[in-house]
């Protein structure tokens, strides 16, 4: 209110008070992309850091009282001639324990927009929940879909505000819009790189071996899709944090499509049988 | 009592060109022309002109141009002048809801192109509310403008950029007093920032044009 303003209260009352109609009122939401308004409320005067440190698996942590969070994965995704491929595992696993091995790490914005999830699984679906409501109100308000470029950055600069606070995600927007196939990789330090081929996760070394060794800009759509699979079936293999079925997935022009969904097991035999 | 809403402003959408066109007011002997500026860029490729209160447009363009460059950073896309109008009109509505303040009082004409290349003319007016134009005019006069508008705006009159621009100049020249001097253009065209226009050999044709065509009635008129 401008009477508050002249007696100059609010530089030091508080927004969680009554003058909080003031910051409402004054505050442009709709034009921020969720940058401004931190969705969690965090304590005064906690540096969320420092508090979890005796509690979460590292060096200064308290014996036997740990909570190990949810981490480990392999996902990968690359852009070719026909396209943008994606494919990642489904094991969530909490330390050495394995929780499931149908975890879905894709999740599906719209029909034209995927991000895969790597790291601390509660922190993957939270965000890119959100990331997908921003998307859908994007779309309400401005009457055409979110681009590739824009859905990442506004993910990155969520994540930016809780920088250093613990938060374990890496992830890969993919999709395609009016300025062709997209693929970005952001992660929890607000890291946002656009790039041609990226891996994430506990497993992406093996990923990247394998991929390196067979990608072409040229590649036909089968032999993109048995890539991707290739790539993830070995990083599952040899990496004790990524298992249970390969999920893959093809961005093309007209959207998405879910290739296959196929259990590592059954990969193994029918490469071991290949080799014979 | 602000000078501003007497100075007819004009904008035209053409095909691959937008056009503003603003009565230059007469300023006193000792003042600098320059610092009178009617039409301001809000980015590269959207601007403004308004009638009302010039300190509030201030403000607005203030806000609006503070908005152009945070759009750019949050979502790596120059705005469409679309958002940017819907930006300013909500401005404006949250001073008409809001004790303590009153609202803006400008009328604002937001013209540009969009990132695919269509071209744009909105008006905003002090309650918020928004609308899209082919043509348009305010400030003085601007209902005698707009009916001139309304009967020669056609696709042919705007086919080609200098057809929109000659288009706009004699929708000026309707209200304003003839010549160069008065009359001061910018115009956008596509993936092109401001500019503005060089009047005078545009007037000198228009006025030759007239020239003809009263020639030509005259001659039906005898034979």
């Amino acid at each position: 209110m401008a009477l508050l303003d002249v007696c100059g209260i609010s530089d030091w009352v508080k927004e969680d008070t009554f003058s909080s109609q003031k910051a409402s009122v004054d505050r442009v939401n709709h034009f921020n992309f969720a940058a401004l308004e931190p969705e969690l409320a965090v304590p005064i005067g906690v540096d969320p850091a420092e508090f979890l440190k005796p509690f979460t698996d590292c060096e200064d942590g308290v014996e036997g009282v740990t909570i190990k969070l949810k981490h480990g994965t392999t996902t990968l995704a690359f852009k070719f001639q026909h396209g943008v491929m994606v494919a990642v595992d489904s094991r969530a696993s909490a330390g050495s324990y394995v929780d499931t091995q149908l975890f879905k790490k894709v999740i599906e914005i719209n029909p034209y927009l995927l991000g895969t999830m790597s790291g601390s699984a509660a922190d993957c679906v939270y965000w890119e929940r959100l990331l997908a409501k921003e998307c859908r109100i994007y779309k309400l308000r401005n009457k055409e879909r979110i681009s590739v470029s824009a859905a990442s950055k506004l993910l990155a600069n969520m994540v930016a505000n809780y920088r250093g606070m613990g938060l374990s995600m890496g992830t890969m927007i993919c999709g395609w819009d009016k300025k062709g196939p997209g693929l970005y990789y952001v992660d929890d330090n607000g890291l946002r790189l656009s790039g041609n081929m990226f891996s994430t996760g506990s497993g992406n070394s093996y990923a990247y071996g394998v991929m390196d060794s067979g990608y072409r800009y040229d590649l036909t759509v089968p032999e993109a899709y048995d890539l991707a699979q290739r790539a993830i079936f070995h990083a599952t293999h040899r990496d004790a944090y990524s298992g249970g079925t390969v999920n893959m997935y093809h961005m093309q022009e007209t959207g998405w499509i879910k290739v296959s969904q196929e259990d590592v097991g059954e990969l193994y035999h029918r490469f071991a049988a290949e080799k014979k | 009592h602000d000078s501003c809403s007497f100075i007819l402003k004009v904008g035209i959408r053409g095909k691959d060109i937008v056009v503003l066109g603003v009565e230059k007011k007469s300023v006193a002997k000792l003042q600098e022309e320059r610092t009178v500026r009617k039409i301001c860029a809000l980015d590269e490729h959207v601007c403004m002109a308004f009638a009302g209160l010039t300190a509030d447009a201030r403000i607005v363009i203030n806000r609006a141009r503070v908005e152009c460059q945070s759009h750019r950073l949050t979502v790596e896309d120059p705005v469409t002048v679309e958002y940017i109008t819907r930006y300013i009109a909500t401005l404006k509505q949250r001073y008409t809801q809001s004790n303590g303040r009153r609202p803006f009082g400008i009328s604002a004409l937001i013209v540009g192109f969009d990132y695919d290349g269509t071209p744009r003319l909105y008006q905003t007016d002090p309650s918020g509310t928004y609308h899209a134009w082919k043509a348009n005019a305010i400030g003085r006069s601007a209902k005698t403008v707009r009916e001139f508008l309304e009967k020669n705006y056609t696709d042919e009159a705007i086919a080609s950029d200098n057809d929109a621009i000659k288009l706009a100049i004699k929708a000026l020249l309707e209200v304003v007093q003839s010549g160069g001097k008065n009359i001061e253009l910018a115009v956008i065209r596509r993936n092109q920032p401001l500019k503005s226009k060089e009047i005078e050999t545009l007037v000198a044709e228009i006025e030759k044009e007239k020239e003809e065509e009263a020639e030509k009635k005259k001659q039906k008129k005898s034979s």
